[in-house]
């Protein structure tokens, strides 16, 4: 009786705590600011930056782009990516790749700031494209920026921005750790298999816009108790039944328990 | 005489005002003895007859928080401007069924806490019925007599289908759009006559607009009434056949062995209700269901990935997933696709669900009456054929949730759908093989199985009425008590 009802108690703790891992997805600091942005643009064309991004370039970056990041068999061409391109990917840590796979998973940025800076400027010269997408996250408009992403983003990324499978081994990731600086770029570049949402799709207030909705998303006005990930009627279903179901098939057992029989049994009835 | 008055006789009767009351209504209609019936008849003390009792109070609560939450509701498709409190949707138009499900979530005290619960008992409400099903079906509870129990059970589990299905999609939001629009091809690829249906049931082409408040007159009245209807008659019918019960402590095609209505039972049920309604109110504080505020309202043109319906719609989702892309031309037209998964799939689960009672009996040959249950482990084919079906659909409900276990799994979704598609044939075949064998095996381990539960030979009925009466009326608390089946005996328990 007694290791039943720990049993019960374990699976009922256990579930609480996969609910509250689920939960608990918390967002990565240190993103860039508007300024941090600008004074990155204006370094852009410092021949000293290029020439500091061309150096880590050579040692961390031609192995699979080639000479002058004009592509190899282990890496595309650079010569046409540009800044925004170079921005995403490495400060999303995708690049460098340790190894090649199908799609470059988002890492912890792998360089210094000032390093990341001097890449994006060899790779935005590459292409003579030094043009960067400056998000103001804040200058959005949260109901224009939920319409848009949720005709636009949702489809892949899901309405509440947790991700969602594509076909092939690809997936769209969760938005809620990533930086706005980089949902901006990823819109105006387009990685993978993501297409490019550029200036004629999206004005600058547009992708503010977005993004001030991507933000809401990290930390929603959610009423209604632990949000089971938002991920809607899969883990309700499994929360129904691993906690619900659980608790009440406990319920009828401790009901129609031998403790409450212990009376009758002296009594009982040969037939 | 003086001084010493004569004591009155004794009233007789009962002497308080409700007492009189009472007696002149037990004159009247013999009220005294239906209710000793009723109070005395008998429940076998085990829990999973207890499961059936889950799903009757959900109902109770889905109809009490469904009553609060009609009170708010408006189920209309005409466009207004959002002006409520929600402020990431403030001035989107949206439909008046979706602005008043925002409304009971934001500015209704206490409304969110309903609809929540509301949500929770109907996955709760499913899922009781589901596993008392099974109860029935593996214990050989569905033999004669109670064959017609098992059709109006079934009919109740497709009529709480239909409901949750259409409660799920009356708020008008993404997900809910997202889940009529493949209702709606689902019909529409019915040969012949999808579309007709399709357009019939809503009104012109999808979505159009009436459907929302169709399925509501369906969802708040219609289908909860004949629920309640045919409940009725799955308790009386229960009652007319009394109990079940499983074989050992002298229990016997002929009686029932347990405790009886009143006092103990009565304390046993409310004690449930108490604890199912408990446990929803717990589940609706603390955990958030369909927050519908995140989907956004339904727009034809969009979709989020992961749209999945509730749990018990994933087994159709499944199967619509799973299908290989293949058509089929008969005479020169085409079956849509959604028809394998969405109509014919269905159509043969349920047909046989339906007749089941009458191919175990054609199937075995025993069509005699049986009161005492099978144990699982004693009908090991019967037993290995349920738990395949059981996998079988467990699987499909699993490839409803594939790209959601894709991702969370860092699987591929295409690998992913290939593993369901064998396993959902291998999967049910294995676990039908090793159920049959661990069904021998406690065989085997129990010896040879105990003669209870048949009927004496010659229809004589072995004695034990008597023993029944006795235990009943020599203990305070109603014991273990035996009840035959063929005649009530009166005057167990005095009718308070
Ligand atoms: C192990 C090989 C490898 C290394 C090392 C590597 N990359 Fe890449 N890079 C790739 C592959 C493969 C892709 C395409 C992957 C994808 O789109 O998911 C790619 C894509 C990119 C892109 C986007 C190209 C496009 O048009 O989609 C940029 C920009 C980039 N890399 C920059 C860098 C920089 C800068 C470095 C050095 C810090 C670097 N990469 C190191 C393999 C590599
Ligand atoms: C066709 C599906 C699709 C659509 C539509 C789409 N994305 Fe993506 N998105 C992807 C894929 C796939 C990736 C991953 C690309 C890669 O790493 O190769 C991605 C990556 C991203 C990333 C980088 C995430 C990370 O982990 O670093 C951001 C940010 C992003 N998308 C934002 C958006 C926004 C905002 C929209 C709407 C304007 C949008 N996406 C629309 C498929 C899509
Ligand atoms: C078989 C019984 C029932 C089932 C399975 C069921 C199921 C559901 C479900 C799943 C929803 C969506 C809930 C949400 O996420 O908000 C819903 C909504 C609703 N139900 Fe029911 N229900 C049942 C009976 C009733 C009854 C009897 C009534 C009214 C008398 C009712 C009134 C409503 C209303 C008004 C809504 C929409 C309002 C809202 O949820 O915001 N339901 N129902």
């Amino acid at each position: 009786m007694s290791s039943r009802r720990s049993w019960a108690v374990g699976l009922l703790s256990a579930s609480v705590v996969a609910g509250v891992v689920l939960v608990l997805v918390g967002t990565a600091a240190g993103d860039q600011q508007p300024e941090d942005v600008r004074a990155l643009s204006d370094k852009l064309d410092d021949p000293e930056v290029i020439a500091q991004g061309r150096s880590l370039f050579e040692r961390a970056c031609v192995s699979c782009h080639g000479d002058g990041g004009q592509g190899s068999d282990f890496g595309p061409s650079l010569l046409s990516d540009g800044a925004t391109g170079a921005d995403f990917m490495l400060r999303t840590g995708r690049m460098p790749l340790a190894s090649p796979v199908p799609q470059a998973p988002s890492k912890p940025q792998a360089f210094s700031d000032e390093e990341t800076d001097a890449l994006v400027a060899y790779v935005a010269d590459l292409a003579e494209d030094r043009a960067l997408p400056v998000v103001e996250a804040a200058a959005g408009d949260l109901v224009l920026g939920g319409e848009l992403f949720r005709a636009n983003c949702a489809p892949c990324h899901n309405a509440s921005a947790i991700g969602g499978a594509l076909s092939f081994g690809q997936h769209a990731p969760s938005l809620l750790e990533v930086p706005g600086q980089q949902i901006g770029e990823a819109m105006r570049f387009g990685p993978g298999e993501m297409p490019v949402f550029g200036e004629d799709v999206f004005s600058d207030h547009e992708m503010n816009s977005i993004v001030r909705y991507v933000d809401y998303l990290k930390d929603p006005d959610d009423p209604g108790g632990l949000s089971l990930g938002r991920i809607g009627p899969v883990t309700e279903g499994f929360a129904a039944w691993i906690i619900g179901m659980a608790a009440l098939l406990i319920g009828i057992r401790w009901v129609t328990a031998k403790l409450w029989q212990r009376r009758t049994e002296e009594t009982e009835v040969g037939v | 005489m003086t001084g010493a008055a004569t004591p009155e006789p004794p009233v007789e009767g009962p002497r308080t005002r409700l007492g009189r009351l009472g007696d002149f209504f037990d004159k009247r209609l013999g009220l005294a003895r239906l209710a000793r019936a009723a109070l005395d008849k008998i429940f076998p003390d085990q829990w999973s007859f207890l499961l059936g009792e889950i799903a009757l109070y959900s109902f109770v609560i889905l109809v009490g928080t469904g009553i609060f939450l009609a009170l708010f509701f408006t189920a209309g498709q005409t466009t207004v401007t959002y002006d409520g409190s929600y402020a990431p949707l403030q001035g989107v138009e949206m439909s008046a069924a979706y602005q008043s499900a925002l409304d009971l979530s934001f500015d209704v005290r206490a409304g969110l806490f309903f609809r929540q619960m509301h949500h929770w008992a109907a996955l709760i409400f499913m899922a009781a019925i589901i596993v008392h099903m099974m109860r029935v079906f593996f214990t050989g509870a569905f033999r004669r007599p109670r064959e017609i129990n098992w059709v109006i059970g079934l009919s109740l589990f497709l009529l709480a289908f239909a409901n949750g299905f259409a409660g799920y999609s009356l708020l008008d939001d993404q997900l809910s759009g997202t889940g009529l629009r493949i209702g709606n091809a689902a019909v529409i690829s019915i040969p012949l006559v999808g579309t007709w249906i399709g357009s019939f049931l809503f009104g012109g082409d999808f979505p159009g607009d009436a459907i929302i408040g169709r399925l509501y007159s369906l969802h708040i009245l219609v289908i909860p009434l004949l629920i309640a209807v045919l409940l009725a008659a799955h308790l009386t019918i229960l009652i007319r056949h009394k109990h079940t019960h499983f074989p050992g402590k002298g229990a016997r095609d002929d009686n029932v062995v347990g405790q009886r209505l009143w006092p103990t039972y009565t304390a046993k049920a409310l004690g449930l209700f108490f604890i199912t309604a408990g446990v929803l109110a717990l589940m609706a504080g603390l955990l958030q269901i369909n927050p519908i505020w995140l989907y956004g309202p339904f727009d034809i043109a969009n979709v989020s990935s992961a749209s999945q319906p509730d749990w018990y719609v994933g087994w159709l989702e499944g199967a619509l997933r799973v299908m290989p892309n293949w058509t089929l031309s008969i005479f020169g037209y085409e079956i849509p696709n959604p028809f394998w998964g969405g109509v014919l799939l269905p159509g043969v689960t349920f047909s046989i669900l339906y007749a089941w009672p009458w191919i175990e009996a054609r199937l075995s040959g025993d069509r005699r009456e049986h009161h005492v249950l099978d144990r699982p482990r004693d009908r090991p084919l019967r037993t290995a054929l349920g738990v395949a079906v059981l996998v079988f659909y467990t699987v499909l409900g699993l490839a409803g949730a594939d790209d959601v276990i894709a991702v969370a799994f860092g699987l591929s979704l295409n690998a992913w759908v290939w593993a369901l598609r064998v396993g959902c044939i291998v999967l049910p075949i294995a676990s039908a093989f090793i159920t049959f064998r661990v069904c021998k095996e406690l065989q085997l381990r129990d010896g040879p199985a105990p003669a209870t539960g048949q009927r004496a030979p010659g229809g004589v009925t072995p004695a034990g009425d008597a023993g029944g009466d006795e235990a009943a009326s020599s203990d305070p608390v109603p014991g273990p008590a035996v009840e035959p089946l063929e005649r009530l005996d009166e005057a167990k328990t005095p009718v308070p």
